[in-house]
């Protein structure tokens, strides 16, 4: 078995940006395995623009996102496989992987960056009643289908869930020359960027309805129509039916990390987040084993997953190194409450931070004129008012300096929010 | 003129086609349907029968019984999923301990062997997730769980392989007695058979009604499941049945040969003989009972739901006879029909038999090889395998982990996979958790290219399920 100091299963935004980080820091000896016939994961098929404002300052297409990020790894010399599936993880970061060149084998790792993504929510797990015909599509899938493969996969489409593909969705379907009749939301508020809500739906005139979910589909060969119905405390409201005649039904109804090889591995996962638990280093409960991008929490925008993605692969690169402590040093645990869902990291090693702690976070609902704040124990760190949090975007808190000495014994931090 | 004309490619018609391979003749399976297992073959429960439920004496028990002792060889001799992983009838409530023990007699009439009543501890040592509530449970050993489609594709490969001929997409309009034999008028023109097998499922009244004056009537029973991801699938390791008591009929939970978990189904007696759509009403009702036997059930992991049809005729019984000269029926096959195929198989072809006395086939082969999995293969013959053929060592399913090689040997199987359903359903891309999202472009491919036809023309299954309606701007 041949033995690597880094291995990072996933060559989309994360696995990328982790390898590139890596690669600085001083790792010769690392490859990329992914699954797809090209570097760049998702992003391929998201062609629209909006990407990069953060990291690059200018509107980039998926496409060029990730050529950005592939043609840095390539000058860097960083070693991948494509069409390349990891089949296992064990406990002692031994990969077994499969393709058609090299076959079946295995590479044992001293480090390894969990970079695998996430896949959409199908319809069987959001308990859809009616018919199984052709026509029914994730958001992904169908997008697949258009802009990597020109297909159309349906002329007259109702879309449930106003995730932010379902929205781009609405947009791509409608400027291909098909009918988006409307978007249905189960919840009271979008799931997606506001942005996209603006630029998606609202100027091509399609309607939002939200609190609103799909309960029966028609069609025994392909999908004839569907009947919407409002929604009151998680019931559809009888009376409130409404039917639309249409041949495809997309879903947008989010997304669950990957995490199969995680749980294989005996990975400790979040129950809220469906990632892993991982600390600052965004080390696994896997000691060598980091994980960054949408397999440890799905996130808005891809330049997070970038960012966050450096950051393991430069704490990789310090585990391999031996850079990192991986003492007894006892771990906080990051507690989340009164409106944020989570955090990530979920525990903190007040010894082996440096310098700043960043924790990323989603609210559990529509939040206006409120307070975010992380406090140890008694103390406050940091505090900043935010006009308004939604469950569809991401809130990035970076503390820093003075304010992490007061972490050492402390009994935990707790990230709330709180009334102006 | 055909010897055999088999109406039917579910479990019981490939089952009987199997069987008449045996002999020299020729024989023919139509279906209506694109493929063998579109009926109820394909939405029902996935297990085998112990035997102990059919009423003593019936049909209906004899063949269960003997359908499911038949299957341990055959599923050796035939190459499909099957584990007899033994079933629990549990019992929810002191007052409905009669009921068991009835269950129990009945059993041993029927000739199930193994069958006991379990206390309370040893229930809770086989399955620790039962409800607390359980008091006791008829043990069946012999119980089992089989892949439906599986078996049913074993059937009809061997059958294929022995001379038997698949038509498909055609329906049987009408049919009528002619000289030596029956003509059957479908939508592809006329078909001529000495003998006729009616196997056609929640169908076959209407076919026996028009030979026979001795009536049938078969209602469509509906039942809706809930299938879990392989991480529910040890949540229970045995077939756990409610005994129907105090709190009703109950639903099933069993594991599958696969590893997933499934659970169901309702009973709901229908008009529409097409009508498999879910309600929101029956899966609200699988919910709830679910849970009466068998606690803290991970239904947050399920990943698909799904309604089948039980060929329900209202005596409750197998009729598996000649109900015209040359017209043997084989209706009425609701559940134990699954169970009992491999029986009903054998009966079938005695009947047949006994109307035309056909030769023996000589060169009858009653081996066939499953579609080559190379998960099951140990580290060194699945690389030398990839080796050989690297079609093997692309997976074309993550969450099932299927092979391009796996694909393209479905495809080319006689009869071979045509659609997305058929792919899936002989190699399980698509069946899993995300439901073929990432899988369905890419098996779209293989079967176009495979096939010899574009993208457009792919069917999930079949008539107008076309997954593709054009090309991205053709109608602006």
């Amino acid at each position: 078995m041949k033995s690597m100091d880094l291995v990072i299963l996933g060559g989309g935004p994360a696995g990328l940006a982790a390898a590139i980080a890596a690669r600085k820091a001083g790792i010769q000896d690392l490859i990329i395995l992914e699954r797809d016939r090209e570097l760049g994961g998702i992003l391929n098929q998201c062609i629209h623009s909006g990407f990069g404002l953060h990291t690059f300052k200018e509107e980039l297409t998926g496409p060029e996102y990730a050529a950005r990020f592939a043609d840095e790894a390539l000058a860097l010399g960083i070693p991948y496989k494509l069409n390349t599936m990891v089949l296992d993880l064990s406990a002692d970061r031994v990969v077994t992987a499969v393709n058609r060149t090299d076959g079946l084998f295995q590479l044992q790792a001293k480090a390894v960056v969990l970079a695998m993504g996430c896949r959409e929510r199908p319809r069987g797990a959001l308990n859809i009643p009616g018919t199984r015909p052709a026509g029914i599509y994730t958001a992904g899938t169908a997008q697949r289908l258009v802009n990597m493969e020109g297909f159309l996969p349906g002329r007259r489409v109702v879309i449930l869930g106003s995730g932010d593909i379902g929205l781009i969705m609405a947009r791509r379907m409608t400027l291909e020359g098909a009918k988006v009749l409307c978007v249905a939301e189960l919840m009271p508020y979008s799931g997606g960027l506001k942005r996209n809500i603006v630029q998606c739906l609202d100027d091509f005139g399609i309607p939002l309805k939200l609190s609103h979910t799909v309960v029966d589909i028609e069609g025994k060969e392909r999908v004839t129509g569907v009947t919407i119905a409002r929604v009151e405390n998680g019931k559809p409201v009888p009376g409130t039916e409404e039917h639309f005649d249409c041949d495809t039904l997309l879903l947008s109804c989010g997304l669950l990390p990957e995490n199969e090889l995680s749980r294989s591995a005996g990975i400790a996962l979040s129950p809220v987040t469906g990632g892993p638990l991982v600390d600052e280093s965004l080390q696994t409960s896997l000691p060598g084993v980091f994980a960054a991008g949408n397999v440890l929490h799905v996130h808005d925008l891809v330049d997070y997953v970038s960012e966050e993605a450096a950051a393991a692969g430069r704490h990789a690169a310090a585990c391999i190194l031996g850079g990192t402590a991986q003492g007894e040093d006892e771990a906080l645990p990051v507690t989340a409450r009164h409106g944020v869902r989570y955090t990530v990291p979920a525990t903190v090693h007040p010894a082996r931070l440096d310098g700043s702690l960043t924790l990323r976070l989603r609210v559990d609902n529509v939040y206006r004129n409120k307070t975010l704040a992380v406090y140890a124990g008694q103390d406050c760190l940091w505090r900043r008012k935010r006009p308004v949090l939604a469950p569809g975007e991401m809130e990035t808190i970076v503390i820093k300096g003075a304010a992490l000495d007061k972490l050492p014994g402390c009994s935990g931090l707790t990230v709330t929010l709180e009334e102006v | 003129m055909m010897d055999v004309i088999i109406i039917g490619g579910g479990v019981s018609g490939c089952a009987a086609a199997r069987e008449l391979s045996r002999y020299k003749g020729n024989i023919l399976v139509i279906d209506k349907e694109e493929d063998v297992c579109c009926g109820t073959t394909k939405a029902n429960s996935a297990i085998v029968h112990a035997g102990f439920d059919a009423p003593a004496g019936s049909r209906m028990a004899a063949l269960n019984v003997t359908g499911s002792r038949m299957m341990p060889d055959l599923a050796k001799e035939l190459d499909f999923a099957y584990r007899q992983c033994g079933s629990l009838v549990v019992c929810l409530s002191e007052e409905d301990r009669p009921a068991l023990e009835k269950l129990l007699e009945n059993g041993r009439a029927n000739g199930v062997e193994g069958l006991r009543i379990i206390g309370r501890e040893e229930l809770r040592a086989l399955e620790p997730n039962i409800a607390d509530e359980a008091v006791a449970a008829l043990w069946a050993p012999t119980g089992g769980i089989v892949c439906p489609f599986g078996l049913t594709y074993a059937f009809a490969e061997n059958a294929a392989k022995n001379g038997v001929q698949f038509q498909f997409d055609t329906e049987v309009q009408r049919i009528e007695r002619m000289d030596g034999g029956w003509r059957l008028w479908t939508n592809r023109g006329p078909l001529e058979a000495r003998c006729v097998v009616n196997a056609a499922g929640v169908h076959a009244d209407e076919l026996h009604n028009q030979v026979s004056a001795d009536t049938m009537t078969i209602v469509p029973r509906r039942g809706d499941y809930f299938l879990l991801d392989h991480a529910a699938g040890e949540h229970v390791h045995h077939t756990i049945f409610q005994l129907p008591g105090k709190y009703g009929k109950g639903v099933l939970v069993t594991p599958t040969v696969h590893g997933n978990l499934l659970i169901g189904p309702t009973a709901t007696d229908i008009d529409n003989k097409e009508d498999t759509a879910t309600t929101a009403a029956e899966l609200d009702e699988v919910r709830a009972k679910a849970g009466l036997a068998v606690k803290d059930l991970p239904l947050r992991q399920t990943i698909t739901s799904f309604a089948g049809l039980r060929a329900h005729e209202l005596r409750h019984e197998f009729f598996i006879e000649e109900a015209a000269p040359g017209f043997v029926d084989c209706a009425g096959i609701e559940s134990p029909g699954l169970s009992a195929s491999p029986a009903i198989g054998v009966e079938v072809a005695r009947l047949v038999q006994n109307i035309l006395h056909l030769e023996e086939n000589p060169d009858f082969d009653p081996r066939r090889q499953g579609i080559l999995d190379p998960k099951a293969l140990p580290f060194a013959e699945r690389a030398a395998l990839i080796q050989e053929n690297p079609a093997y060592g692309q997976i074309i399913c993550r969450c099932e982990t299927v092979t391009e090689g796996e694909i393209v040997d479905a495809i080319h199987r006689v009869p071979g996979a045509r659609s997305l359903d058929g792919v899936k359903r002989r190699t399980r891309a698509g069946m899993g958790r995300c439901q073929a999202g990432f899988c369905s472009p890419r098996v779209l491919e293989i079967l176009a290219r495979e096939l010899g036809v574009p993208q457009e023309e792919i069917t999930k299954c079949g008539g107008q399920s076309r997954l593709i309606v054009g090309t991205n701007k053709d109608s602006l």
